[in-house]
């Protein structure tokens, strides 16, 4: 249900960009519609096919480039764990591009809201772990904040190492449970 | 068919909430006493439910200052002082032998047993206990305590119980479990689908306070042991963990983190007056109180890792304990105060710590267990119980505050977690 709004969503930005795509091409667009016309003079025809057919493919040029984008906008709001170091609450570099989608996303959608739930790996004590994991979410939430999106939006709880993803004792799982997790509430 | 019904569902539940703890000494002392348990004398028409020579020489056993010796090894079995051959027990190099006798009276049961010491030929102690059948695992224990203490000096802690967590693999399920010190009578005390973390003790034994994420989040409550009374203490916004007792039971310590800053308070849990101890936008957390319930100690990372910290609670002036390795946390204290054991990290591999509160010398107490974590010291400051992983599995393990005994609690189901020792009940 969430994942079909995110994609209406995507879709609605998806036609918003499309339009003002449009507008900058209209007078492009009129050759276009001319083309109908000129059917019957070959040279003209001809003339105008080239131009259509310059004109049309650089549409569709402008249009495959415009749905990679929202791809890759939507593929980044799909990315909703993001991982830590050991004894680290330190936003990774690789995790930024997603936490900014989720800002703008955020920030678009006044209404979305999100609990970010912090997790740490089994090693160390128990209680340290869940203050760890707090400092992990709420390193999410300022960086949130800091990228457009509102303090009212967001929720932070921390469950240390007491839900791990990955139940097993080694390094690929540790780093698989040094976790934050971003759940959206309302879209 | 309903009936068969109804005992195929309590047959599954009692398997999920037991964890069914036994224990499996891994290393003693080398100056282990040797001691004979002879098997008590009873006359009745039908045998015991509970086997109490056995489990008094297991209890012995297990405490790591004893070794006993199995029946089957004895020449003579004698249940009187007089029938006693000093010369059998000689040549079976036993420094003591404890025998008794189990006779049934009007209200239950009463047992009479005398600790021999073969080397002066003489009987050093005599003892009579009563109780009814309900009570005979506590005569068992009472024995054991009677004895640990008469012949080692230290007081035993046999008739001591143990709270702490158990989870399904898939952690589905948390259960609060109380059991005997060895792992007997596991009783589920609170279960919950939702993490539970942090059980501790009153310190007259009729309370656990312990984290519950019932709600979603971390809050405390406390339990009543004997009416299973819960009453939430610390719900404030934010995260609220790692409850202690004051030594008074007046006062809980915890942490509550608001925005991600974990500070310790003070609760009064009379006037519920709340005061703020740490003031660091480092972590803070894992209060545990000294003795004099003036100093507190806790975790702190704000030299860069975790480590431990002493406060005054009332002048607030905050000096740091550990300085070996980058990773130590969680202490506890022995009831004298003169110890504190924590998680230690030396060589990417987490163990269990002791430090002297006064001379900082460290000595590293586990090293054939992996992650340990969650330690707790027995009311005798002679064992620490805590968490271990083994085989993907985690597992109760303890271990003297000297590091000479060790021995392991494992479990037939799922993952054993946050053991927690009680004071000595009285």
């Amino acid at each position: 249900m969430q994942q079909k709004t995110l994609f209406k969503t995507v879709g609605l930005a998806f036609g918003a960009m499309m339009i003002s795509a449009c507008s900058s091409t209209g007078d492009v667009n009129e050759g276009a519609a001319s083309e109908a016309t000129a059917i019957q003079q070959q040279a003209e025809e001809q003339a105008q096919e080239q131009a259509t057919t310059a004109v049309s493919s650089a549409a569709l040029e402008g249009e495959a480039l415009q749905a990679q984008a929202n791809e890759a906008q939507a593929a980044l709001l799909q990315q909703t764990v993001f991982y830590f170091d050991f004894d680290q609450s330190t936003i990774k570099n690789e995790s930024k591009a997603a936490l900014i989608a989720h800002a703008g996303y955020l920030a678009a959608n006044g209404a979305a809201r999100v609990v970010l739930e912090g997790h740490t790996d089994e090693r160390g004590t128990v209680e340290y772990n869940l203050a760890l994991g707090e400092r992990r979410a709420l390193s999410v939430r300022g960086f949130l904040l800091a990228n457009g999106a509102a303090a009212n939006q967001i929720q932070v709880v921390s469950f240390g190492e007491e839900r791990p993803a990955v139940n097993a004792s080694n390094e690929d799982a540790y780093a698989k449970n040094r976790r934050v997790e971003v759940k959206y509430q309302s879209r | 068919m309903v009936k068969f019904f109804i005992v195929i569902v309590f047959v599954l539940i009692s398997s999920v909430s037991r964890a069914e703890l036994f224990i499996e000494i891994t290393q003693g002392k080398q100056s282990a006493m040797p001691i004979a348990v002879v098997p008590f004398a009873w006359h009745g028409a039908a045998p015991l439910v509970e086997d109490i020579s056995t489990i008094v020489q297991n209890n012995l056993s297990n405490s790591g200052y004893f070794r006993t010796l199995a029946p089957s090894g004895m020449i003579s079995q004698p249940t009187r002082v007089e029938d006693v051959v000093f010369n059998d027990w000689q040549r079976l190099r036993q420094d003591f032998v404890l025998l008794g006798r189990i006779d049934q009276t009007e209200q239950g049961y009463a047992i009479e047993f005398h600790v021999l010491d073969v080397h002066q030929r003489v009987e050093i102690l005599r003892h009579r206990v009563r109780g009814s059948e309900g009570q005979l695992r506590d005569l068992a224990h009472y024995i054991s305590d009677f004895v640990f203490e008469r012949l080692t000096g230290v007081p035993g802690v046999f008739s001591t119980k143990l709270v702490y967590v158990t989870t399904n693999r898939e952690r589905t399920q948390f259960n609060l479990n109380y059991a005997d010190a060895d792992g007997a009578r596991e009783q589920l005390i609170f279960t919950s689908r939702h993490p539970i973390i942090s059980p501790a003790w009153s310190p007259d034994g009729r309370q656990i306070a312990y984290v519950s994420f019932e709600s979603g989040r971390s809050e405390i409550f406390i339990q009543t042991l004997a009416t299973g009374q819960r009453e939430k203490v610390a719900a404030f916004p934010g995260s609220n963990s790692a409850p202690a007792f004051s030594p008074d039971g007046k006062k809980l310590a915890f942490v509550r983190s608001e925005m991600g800053n974990p500070e310790i308070y003070v609760l009064d849990l009379s006037s519920r007056q709340l005061e703020r101890i740490t003031n660091h936008f480092a972590i803070d957390t894992e209060p545990q109180w000294m003795p004099d319930g003036r100093n507190i100690i806790f975790t702190s990372n704000r030299a860069g890792g975790p480590q431990i910290y002493n406060v005054d609670i009332h002048s607030k002036q905050t000096r740091r304990l550990t300085f070996e390795g980058s990773y130590n946390a969680r202490a506890r204290v022995t009831p004298d105060g003169r110890k504190m054991v924590y998680v230690h990290q030396s060589s990417g591999r987490f163990h269990i710590a002791a430090q002297d509160m006064q001379s900082g010398m460290v000595q590293i107490l586990t090293t054939d267990t992996e992650l340990d974590e969650s330690p707790s010291v027995a009311p005798n400051g002679s064992m620490v119980i805590y968490a271990a992983s083994e085989r993907n599995r985690s597992i109760l393990a303890a271990v003297s505050v000297d590091g000479e005994v060790k021995f392991r609690l494992p479990s037939k189901y799922g993952d054993v977690r946050e053991p927690a020792w009680s004071p000595i009940l009285r």
